[in-house]
């Protein structure tokens, strides 16, 4: 157990750190969040700066167009651009981390040599069909169905939770091509263009008021079926071949962001005065040890990760106690802000000292809810823990047909 | 960085395990129960050939020359063990009590609560496994004095909360002889919390494959109780817990080893408010997970969550250690600031 950074390690942080102290003030101002257009030039511009610095893909192969970095250094890379504020990977959110990797994977070599570099580049954006109103934590009861019709798939269905589909060029698609009660032996995972003729988006408003997430109707769509990635009903391996280039760092940022807002919140409850109860204060000293201990989980996932190439089950008890540390950071700082937390706006304090950070704590607040239920609700990574790691029995299959 | 645990460590874990295995399994660990004396002699002799206390202590002066990131993943395996007597005491007195790296002589401790702390001039001094001391160690913040067992105004408790820690009570705590100064209190204070925290997580981890295993093995409804998703979640919930606890014991050891990586005092501190918790709180949901068997005192259950309970208010309580941490934002705010 070695906690200490390599020269070479250590070069890595320092001229990337050169490179975002040189960078960032040269940035445009970040557009509002509902103005989508806007939120697509910033981050498309910002994953172009990122590539045109050597930085794009720093957990891709080489082979993939990435910089092939060590699990390490996409720590130390995650790390650095966060302590230094620097632009969320927003819309490339997709491409870069889920349909990039998996044409890498699965691809064809026309696929690879077509996408890849678009995504690096910040060219084209990537949006995600996979859930369904009806299949969300069952994702292999998906029922939008694609039909062989010559050379294309005609695709009719719904999805949902597509984040950026507003903006994306193209979206990730799952379809089912086997017979209706195949489940995970009968999908297809298929490249749909954005344009296409029957694409319809509607956005959906979450709980903190934002709109990245969107319903996708499908009626009648046609895809070519050169768009298809892997073989037709192998959709479902296609996709969990993807989930394992995740090394260990997928929480990097927003841990750091929590680190961050707890400092923000102790600064409030200085300056309000709450620091003098003692209940506050063991709180947030808490709330430290939880988040010290989840940043060396992180540590030790990445450096399993860099030994055997896979994620372990490090990942999943991470996302299990860092969601539920999340939620008791978000309730915390709300109960301080107390009535200022009526708003999601920055009030002006009356003490002279400047704004009460009211607006990204309530944010924060309210983003952090998703948390224990995005990518794997927590119930359900129980589940995986009880079964996959303890060995406890399975729960029964219960399909349209009865038992199984 | 590599912060995974390398071969060499998890062969001397390995080791430990077996030893503890051979040398105190659970049956001959319960026939001690709600005895005087808890500590095997010739068990604890063999934990010292093990290097159990001396793993630490520099090689010129007799030791294994080991980090104390060897020495957690050691003390884990005692936990887990449910290994009794004072182990933290006799490895941090290796090197300053004669004896107490080999084992042949016990060492026991007890905190010096400090003027102000809540329970001062009510509580009597109580004071662990008395009759198994051959040096009894108080530590304070001013430093460390020792006292002789023998000598002390002390009444055994007869219903100890956990029989397999016996306990005296004392009036109050001579001055003794002074054996150390405030330099090395504080780093027992501190690797004593991260051993402690060890032990902890052992226990933890013991807890949740105790209850694992019934849950595979009970069937209510015509099916094992693990396969229902209340009793699934909450095996679940132990597990997260017991390694989150490892991971930050593991990482405070390796940081008092590299004291560069980090603050050593702050991540001690937060190691052991972790694994107190899910040590007690794996020992309590064991329990719960035995159901009315669980309540028994046959089912061991019980034993891992009164000896966390134990544990728990040794070098650094929830609320003491929660503070300091607190403590350590606040600088750091302040800090921030003055820049």
């Amino acid at each position: 157990m070695d906690l200490r950074y390599s020269d070479a390690e250590q070069a890595f942080r320092s001229s990337l750190r050169a490179w975002l102290d040189l960078t960032l003030p040269g940035l445009p101002p970040k557009p509002s969040p509902d103005d989508w257009p806007g939120r697509r030039a910033y981050d498309t511009h910002w994953q172009r700066l990122l590539f045109d610095a050597g930085y794009a893909g720093v957990d891709w192969p080489v082979e993939g167009g990435g910089r092939g970095s060590s699990p390490v250094e996409e720590l130390i890379f995650k790390e650095e651009l966060e302590r230094a504020h620097a632009p969320y990977v927003g819309v490339n959110f997709v491409g870069l981390l889920h349909a990039g990797p998996t044409v890498i994977a699965e691809g064809t070599p026309e696929q690879r040599a077509r996408f890849l570099p678009a995504i690096l580049r910040g060219d084209e954006v990537w949006c995600q069909g996979f859930s369904e109103p009806n299949a969300g934590s069952d994702l292999a009861s998906m029922r939008t169905r694609a039909v062989r019709d010559g050379d294309d798939y005609v695709i009719s269905g719904q999805k949902i939770w597509t984040s950026h589909a507003e903006v994306a060029d193209y979206c990730e698609l799952l379809v089912r091509t086997g017979s209706e009660d195949s489940r995970h032996r009968g999908i297809s995972w298929l490249i749909l263009p954005m344009d296409s003729p029957g694409v319809d988006i509607r956005p959906l408003h979450t709980i903190a008021g934002s709109t990245e997430f969107a319903e996708l109707f499908l009626d009648e769509v046609r895809v070519p079926v050169a768009n298809r990635v892997g073989e037709e009903n192998d959709g479902w391996r296609v996709t969990m071949v993807t989930l394992s280039f995740e090394r260990g760092t997928a929480f990097v940022g927003d841990l750091l962001e929590a680190v961050e807002l707890l400092s923000t919140t102790v600064a409030l409850a200085q300056r309000t005065g709450a620091w003098a109860d003692p209940g506050v204060r063991r709180q947030a000293g808490h709330l430290k040890a939880e988040l010290d201990a989840l940043w060396a989980l992180t540590k030790r996932n990445v450096s399993q990760a860099a030994r055997t190439g896979i994620p372990g089950v490090g990942g999943t008890y991470f996302k299990l106690a860092y969601s539920e540390t999340r939620h008791k950071l978000g309730e915390f700082s709300l109960s301080l802000l107390g009535r200022a937390g009526l708003a999601a706006h920055d009030l002006e304090g009356t003490d002279g000292l400047g704004v009460l950070p009211a607006g990204t704590m309530v944010e924060d607040w309210l983003r952090g809810i998703s948390l224990t239920i995005a990518a794997g609700t927590s119930q359900i990574q129980r589940n995986i823990v009880g079964e996959r790691i303890l060995g406890l029995p399975k729960e029964p299959q219960v399909t349209a047909g009865g038992k199984s | 960085m590599d912060f995974e645990v390398s071969e060499f460590q998890s062969e001397l874990a390995d080791g430990i395990r077996r030893l503890c295995e051979g040398r105190f399994p659970l049956e001959s660990i319960r026939a001690r129960e709600s005895t005087a004396q808890v500590v095997d002699r010739d068990g604890w002799k063999e934990l010292g050939e093990a290097g159990v206390f001396h793993l630490c202590l520099a090689e010129e002066a007799g030791g294994v020359g080991l980090g104390l990131a060897e020495a957690a993943l050691v003390f884990e395996e005692l936990g887990r063990s449910l290994v009794p007597g004072p182990l933290v005491a006799s490895h941090l007195a290796a090197g300053l009590i004669d004896g107490a790296d080999d084992g042949s002589v016990v060492v026991g401790l007890v905190e010096r609560p400090a003027t102000g702390t809540a329970g001062t001039g009510v509580v009597p001094v109580v004071v662990e496994h008395l009759a198994d001391l051959d040096v009894l160690l108080v530590l304070a913040d001013d430093g460390i004095t020792r006292l002789d067992p023998a000598s002390l105004d002390s009444s055994p408790l007869p219903r100890p909360m956990d029989p397999l820690t016996p306990v005296w009570s004392l009036p109050a705590l001579p001055a003794g002889e002074p054996v150390a100064g405030p330099d090395v209190a504080a780093w027992w204070r501190r690797d004593g919390a991260v051993l402690t925290a060890a032990l902890q997580v052992g226990m933890a981890q013991w807890a949740c494959d105790l209850a694992v295993e019934y849950a595979k093995g009970r069937v209510q409804f015509g099916r094992p109780i693990g396969g229902f998703q209340a009793v699934k979640h909450l095996c679940a919930d132990m597990a997260v817990r017991a390694e989150v606890a490892r991971i930050a014991v593991q990482a405070a050891a390796v940081t008092v080893d590299q004291p560069d990586v980090g603050d050593a005092d702050v991540a001690a501190a937060g190691a052991k408010l972790l694994a107190d918790e899910a040590a007690v709180t794996n020992g309590r949901s064991s329990i719960q997970v035995h159901g009315g068997m669980g309540f028994t005192w046959e089912v061991p259950a019980h034993l891992a969550y009164k000896r966390a309970r134990v544990l728990a208010t040794t070098f650094g309580t929830d609320g003491s250690l929660a503070e300091s941490l607190a403590e350590s934002l606040a600088d750091a705010r302040a800090a921030s600031a003055g820049h």
